[in-house]
């Protein structure tokens, strides 16, 4: 990219074999599984709110991802939204239920106040959700149009889709 | 524009250590902390100053009475609003509570209290409401520093 | 994963410790679906019934009067936009007319007619929004599509004014960013005739239906008298019975020469609130038709360059407007010293600036008395002695908007 050519580096790696081919499907698999089925757990404050509303009514369905039914227990959620700013004062609420939550989990930043504060760079708003928990997908705009939350999350179908999937121990 | 109801109230209220003035079409008392309570409870009863709206502070650290506290109310049958206006020390910054006159006054002293510091006596629930428990300091002051943050989950990076 | 982080708990409840024999004492929010997202509810519960609430707020604070004192004149009506988002225009319209008055700025005709149609706008908005809520929580999700459809049309529309779907940041000191685009008018009267064929079929759906009067009727009933002492406004005091409305009793804007009418309702329970609004909503789309006939021409923005900006051409060829662009830019609007307090009859209720300045272009506070803030402080009256499950259509009777309640 740009013009400057990238040095190629050799990565030790065993020859593929039948057990790895079998993983290789069964992640592709499992993946198309989970990322058709995912049940998100609006964790809703602000503004935002307003555009995951609209999101996931008719005009610009979420259903149509199979995101649409939300959970609202973290037990039972396996994405995490945070819709809106999070306070200092909110910050060990989404810990917890972060913690709450069992694996596999993904986060998704819905919104800039989310992502990086926003434009509240004060005493009482944290600086992005990612001080404090880990984040897979973000979603800038204050709030986003509708169109680049199905962006998103569909950005994040594929990071599903590509990613490992143990199911039964770490290997498999 | 003349308010009959501003001229009755500048002839009760215009009394030694009392301003009278009207800004905007709202009548303002400036007055000693000591004169609150009794200038509420006669603004309420004689008056008709049903709704309380909102008390908060303004900071001027130049000045030796640092805090100016300000009560707005709203008469629904007169439909105009009056403002009171008093300055307390940093050292004792304590006012009257008007919770036994009016019910909303509860939480919107509380806001007050975490925002400034302001005490008000007679007022025994002053719980961070809009800060929290473990939050140091006032931050609406003018020297508190805006991005001095306080978290109470330790970041990650 | 991570080593053992101790998470502190934010509040501390007045209920703790101070029980009644065999109660329970129960945690709703703040992450919660019928809280609205960012409140607290510490109830005390005899079996289902509540007998003690404590109401926390506060999760959404996120220092909009800190970040006023550090921004000019200007610089801060994206923030006022943030308030009730669910009306944005409101606030940027109410706070923008605060600063004209303290100027001596008197707004132009036009400007005037087109704040008080998109104020009406905003207000529709809000109420759809509240009311698609509140039944979506009581399970009537198609009516909250419905409204949300609705909704959404008048989002792309104002997105055609301002640029942006929730938050537009429309309003400036002295006028308004842009003037109507072609087309505009006539859209709007297309999205009236569907709203009226929308909120017939939610009527259809929800006013005589068994299970909607018999969760909403008689729950959460607040009398007058409580209501004012606990400084109640908007809709849950009109529920009460008091037609008490700042566009009658005090009239700003257009709001003097407009024939409507204000809704009260009988007794003070959700289901008078839930109605209250429903024929808010029909006042506003009678106001919004009178007000499109009324509208006159000529510009929007007043001619003070203290605070309009100058042409653009103007300003590349004289120094004169240069240096006016440059100031308004730099150092912001100059307002004179003083104080106003200004309120506007917003969808909750009274919503009122308190601005002080010294004379810069920075202000030296703003504050906004936000009714959703107050009726926290008196929510707890509508909740005390009802069952649990009523919590949730008595909240979302409230409406709640956490970033005005919290600022």
């Amino acid at each position: 990219m740009y013009g400057k050519p990238l040095p190629v580096v050799s990565v030790p790696r065993e020859p593929a074999g039948t057990f790895e081919f079998i993983t290789t499907k069964k992640d592709e698999l499992v993946g198309w599984a989970r990322k058709f089925s995912l049940f998100p757990y609006p964790f809703v404050t602000a503004c935002c709110a307003m555009e995951f509303m609209a999101v996931s009514a008719s005009a610009y369905d979420t259903d149509r991802f199979g995101a649409a039914l939300p959970r609202f227990s973290p037990r039972q959620a396996d994405l995490l939204m945070i819709v809106g700013t999070v306070t200092q004062k909110q910050a060990p609420i989404l810990r917890k239920v972060y913690e709450q939550m069992c694996e596999p989990k993904w986060v998704m930043a819905f919104g800039v106040c989310a992502t990086s504060g926003g434009f509240y760079q004060n005493y009482a708003s944290l600086p992005g959700i990612d001080k404090i928990i880990p984040v897979d997908v973000y979603i800038p705009g204050c709030p986003p149009r509708p169109e680049m939350v199905i962006d998103g999350i569909m950005k994040l179908q594929e990071r599903i889709a590509q990613g490992r999937h143990p199911i039964i121990n770490e290997t498999f | 524009m003349t308010v009959p109801l501003f001229d009755v109230l500048q002839q009760e209220f215009s009394q030694a250590g009392e301003r009278t003035a009207v800004s905007h079409g709202v009548f303002v008392i400036e007055l000693a902390p000591a004169q609150l309570l009794p200038t509420v409870e006669r603004l309420q009863s004689a008056h008709a100053f049903d709704v309380f709206l909102d008390v908060t502070a303004v900071d001027w650290p130049d000045h030796e009475l640092r805090f100016e506290v300000v009560h707005h109310f709203y008469s629904t049958t007169h439909k105009v609003r009056v403002r009171i206006k008093t300055r307390v020390a940093e050292s004792s910054p304590a006012v009257a509570t008007l919770r036994p006159l009016y019910g909303s006054a509860g939480y919107m002293e509380r806001e007050c209290h975490d925002m400034y510091g302001i005490v008000f006596t007679g007022n025994d629930d002053l719980r961070p409401i809009l800060l929290y428990e473990g939050f140091t300091g006032h931050p609406l002051r003018k020297d508190y520093p805006k991005q001095f943050e306080q978290p109470l989950v330790p970041y990650r990076f | 994963m991570t080593a053992e982080i101790i998470i502190p708990n934010p509040v501390r409840s007045s209920l703790v410790g101070h029980e009644r024999e065999g109660s329970v004492i129960v945690n709703l929010g703040p992450s919660h679906p019928a809280t609205h997202g960012t409140v607290q509810i510490i109830a005390e519960l005899d079996g289902e019934r509540i007998l003690r609430t404590d109401v926390h707020c506060g999760y959404l604070h996120r220092g909009f009067e800190k970040e006023c004192e550090d921004h000019t004149w200007h610089n801060l009506i994206p923030y006022c936009d943030r308030l009730n988002y669910c009306s944005a225009l409101i606030n940027g319209f109410a706070y923008c007319e605060a600063v004209e008055k303290m100027m001596g700025i008197e707004m132009t005709p036009r400007t005037k007619y087109l704040r008080t149609l998109l104020s009406e706008y905003s207000r529709l908005c809000d109420h759809l929004t509240c009311v698609a809520a509140s039944l979506m929580e009581l399970g009537a999700m198609t009516a909250f599509l419905y409204l949300v459809m609705i909704r959404d049309y008048m989002y792309e529309h104002l997105a055609a004014l301002t640029g942006a779907r929730v938050t537009y940041s429309y309003s400036r000191i002295g006028g308004l960013a842009e003037d109507l685009p072609p087309g505009w008018l006539d859209r709007l009267a297309e999205i009236l005739d569907q709203y009226e064929d929308f909120v017939g079929r939610v009527h259809g759906l929800v006013d005589r239906n068994r299970i909607f009067i018999d969760r909403l009727r008689d729950v959460g009933v607040i009398s007058t008298a409580d209501a004012l002492n606990w400084g109640f406004t908007g809709p849950i005091l009109r529920s009460t019975g008091v037609p008490r409305d700042l566009r009658k009793d005090a009239p700003y804007l257009a709001y003097a020469e407009l024939d409507f009418q204000v809704p009260v309702g009988i007794k003070g329970d959700n289901y008078d609130r839930y109605f209250v609004r429903m024929r808010e909503m029909d006042e506003s789309v009678h106001m919004i038709r009178q007000l499109m006939d009324m509208l006159p021409d000529g510009p929007i923005n007043v001619d003070d360059r203290r605070c309009i900006f100058p042409p653009k051409t103007l300003v590349y060829n004289e120094i004169e407007s240069l240096i006016n662009h440059f100031k308004l830019v730099m150092e912001g609007p100059v307002v004179p010293a003083g104080e106003i307090y200004l309120a506007h009859e917003a969808p909750n209720g009274e919503l009122g600036f308190y601005i002080v300045s010294t004379g810069g272009g920075v202000p030296h506070k703003v504050h906004v008395r936000s009714p959703s803030f107050v009726h926290m402080g008196g929510v707890h009256l509508m909740l005390n002695g009802y069952q649990l499950a009523d919590v949730v259509t008595t909240f979302g009777s409230v409406n709640m908007i956490g970033g005005e309640c919290d600022r």
